[in-house]
């Protein structure tokens, strides 16, 4: 009967680092390649990525000196690709916060491995973001009226706008996104210092490094730090694609006024950015043979967060038909018989079936353990996610209240072009990422050890 | 008075000071996190208050096992977050009801509904930057020298290495004293620090 009132102990947790890895081999796995020239396929990723970066360099110059009719922003679709674009990257840019934060709350250790390269990926991801709206704006010398400056005109940007809450709530989440990564990186900075061989070397980790010396009169009030910032982060993460959603719902168009939108656009996000972290680092585990850090099990996790969101996304797509048929406006109703069957039906039914249907095959356990096909899900997915946020975007704006005023959208030479380089721009800060600091959060892989329970010992002496 | 408050404020750092003869502190090596454990309790139940451990992770119950309390990170933290929250309430009400009011379809010129988005980034941004700029602040960082980084092997705290500092400014420091408490912990080794200053450390 006792032992049947006792709790029972925690289930025994699979290893979260495979392949005996002891602490000083993790140092020196991780550290190693940023002390090292980068492998061959290095140079071959960053020669291209700084190419696509180049040429969106010279594409934005071009819009500069030409004004937005470069694009295919018409009267209708007066938003058309760059607030696509800038959705789809602030979408993606939820994975890291979410890792670091909220698996952080919620005690899930085995975020450990994955975490620095997801925030920094959220980093990158933000900063492609921003770029958007910026551009977008048209006379993009005067962007600084969306802060509040005092200017000569005695004029204050308006705060009962959406489009100024984004500006807010985008550069709060990058600043404190920046913070929290940093944060995480100084006792690893401290590594890298304490292994330097060159005076140069020494001196740029040791000033970022801040003195770390691992303290634990330090660590007492670091860990508190990172407590307090994940529980700050965490609402923060969540409001970010909310307050997105808001320039969307806070308007009157046919199919965008729907109080359904923030939760859905936060799913979608976290599905998005879970997909677009998983790209990267099945690359970066297998050129950088990392496999025993970042392990299959860490891919499955990830893609079984993927199926819960895209279920979650797809579960969305269908409430809103129901809302759309249940509320009784003609308009709404328009705007979703003309997603399914109008001119733009084919971007629907590719959202449809990238976002909905495909990740449902991660029900099978052998799927979501083959690389290969994660890898091409996962590719699947931001093709699907980006589509979601062209038929949201296009598909209200081309048709709305009067047909008078109905057109179709073309994008130009000099959209598509944008939108790639912006990849460009992705890849070559995370390429440097790579490169220069340690992409796997050392200090926090280390405390996970068995080894670095003070316990651990005890049971062995007895 | 006001220079025990700076040395005690200071200590809490793990800033102290050292001795005439530049002796700074004795630096002893632990075999695992467990046997650090083990000695930081030893050290502060012989009433030793200036020391610290240095560990390349945090060690679980060791602010217990040094005695030191609940960290005050949070305070500053909360102070930041309710600054963030009244200046973003002000900088909403005074632009857009006071300095410049304009009609927007007859909405109020001031209500809590649309600012509320504003007054929540603010409140995270304030929050956030106070409980970082609180950490370093009470951490006593960036510390750019550090007299332990004389000892070549204290090079290994960021990696897999265990120690722990008595500093020579604790009242009850001796050499031989503490090296004998120390080694009495099962140190593996013990080194006595000197302080010679910056401008010597990497000549």
């Amino acid at each position: 009967m006792a032992d049947t009132l006792t709790i029972a102990p925690p289930r025994k947790e699979a290893p979260l680092v495979t392949g005996n890895l002891g602490i000083s081999e993790i140092t020196q796995l991780v550290s190693y390649h940023t002390e090292k020239k980068p492998p061959s396929t290095w140079y071959l990723a960053f020669a291209i990525s700084s190419t696509l970066l180049a040429m969106l360099m010279v594409m934005i110059g071009y819009l500069f000196w030409n004004g937005v009719g470069v694009w295919g922003n018409n009267n209708p679709v007066g938003w058309g690709w760059p607030i696509v674009n800038f959705v789809f990257w602030v979408g993606i840019g939820h994975a890291g916060t979410l890792i670091s934060a909220i698996l952080f709350l919620f005690r899930q250790r085995w975020r450990t491995a994955i975490n620095r390269s997801a925030e920094a990926m959220t980093l990158f991801a933000v900063i492609c973001a921003l770029l958007f709206p910026t551009i977008h704006v048209g006379r993009v010398w005067v962007i600084y009226w969306t802060l509040p400056l005092p200017n000569q005109m005695e004029m204050w940007p308006q705060f009962k706008s959406p489009l100024l809450w984004d500006v807010f709530a985008v550069s709060v989440y990058f600043t404190v996104s920046l913070v929290f990564w940093y944060v995480g990186l100084i006792p690893d900075l401290g590594t890298l210092r304490d292994r330097a061989r060159t005076a140069i070397r020494r001196k740029v980790t040791a000033f970022f490094a801040l003195g770390w010396t691992g303290a634990n009169r330090h660590w007492r009030n670091y860990e508190k730090t990172y407590l307090l910032l994940a529980a700050l982060a965490t609402p923060l993460v969540l409001s970010v694609h909310s307050v997105v959603s808001f320039d969307f719902a806070v308007s009157i168009v046919p199919g965008w006024h729907t109080t359904i939108f923030p939760p859905y656009f936060v799913a979608g996000a976290i599905f998005s950015g879970f997909a677009m972290v998983m790209t990267l680092l099945i690359i970066a585990r297998k050129v950088y043979g990392i496999r025993n850090i970042i392990t299959l099990d860490h891919l499955e996790k990830m893609a079984i967060i993927i199926l819960v969101t895209g279920t979650m996304v797809g579960f969305a797509y269908i409430t809103e038909f129901f809302i759309a048929w249940y509320s009784q406006v003609e308009y709404e109703q328009y705007a979703f018989l003309n997603r399914t069957t109008g001119p733009y039906a084919w971007a629907y039914w590719t959202m449809m079936s990238c976002n909905l249907l495909f990740p449902q095959f991660f029900w099978i356990k052998r799927l979501r353990r083959s690389i290969p096909f994660l890898f091409v899900t996962s590719i699947v997915v931001n093709v699907g996610m980006w589509f979601e946020r062209f038929v949201i975007t296009v598909i209200s704006l081309h048709r709305d209240f009067l047909p008078s005023s109905w057109d179709y959208f073309n994008p130009t030479l000099v959209d598509v072009l944008t939108l790639v380089g912006s990849f460009g721009l992705f890849l070559t800060l995370f390429l440097i990422f790579l490169r220069f600091l340690p992409m796997v959060a050392m200090a926090e892989v280390k405390m996970v050890l068995p080894e670095a329970d003070p316990h651990h010992y005890e049971e062995h002496e007895n | 008075m006001l220079r025990n408050i700076i040395r005690d404020v200071k200590a809490s750092m793990g800033i102290y000071k050292s001795r005439d003869d530049r002796v700074y502190g004795l630096l002893a090596e632990f075999e695992h996190p467990g046997a650090l454990l083990e000695a930081a309790r030893k050290v502060r139940a012989a009433g030793y208050r200036h020391f610290d451990s240095h560990s390349p992770f945090p060690i679980h119950g060791m602010d217990k096992a040094m005695g030191l309390g609940q960290s005050k990170v949070g305070y500053i933290t909360l102070g930041g977050g309710l600054t963030g929250l009244a200046l973003a309430t002000w900088l909403q009400w005074w632009t857009s009801a006071v300095d410049y009011p304009i009609n927007i379809s007859g909405k109020p010129f001031f209500a809590i509904e649309p600012s509320i988005p504003v007054m929540f980034e603010l409140t995270v941004l304030f929050s956030a930057l106070a409980a970082v700029g609180g950490m370093l602040l009470l951490n006593g960082l960036p510390r750019p020298y550090n007299p332990l980084f004389y000892s070549r092997n204290f090079a290994r705290v960021t990696d897999d290495a265990y120690f722990l500092h008595v500093a020579a400014s604790d009242g009850r420091f001796s050499l031989d004293g503490t090296r004998a408490l120390l080694e009495e912990a099962h140190a593996l080794g013990v080194e006595v620090i000197h302080d010679h200053g910056f401008s010597q450390l990497h000549a």
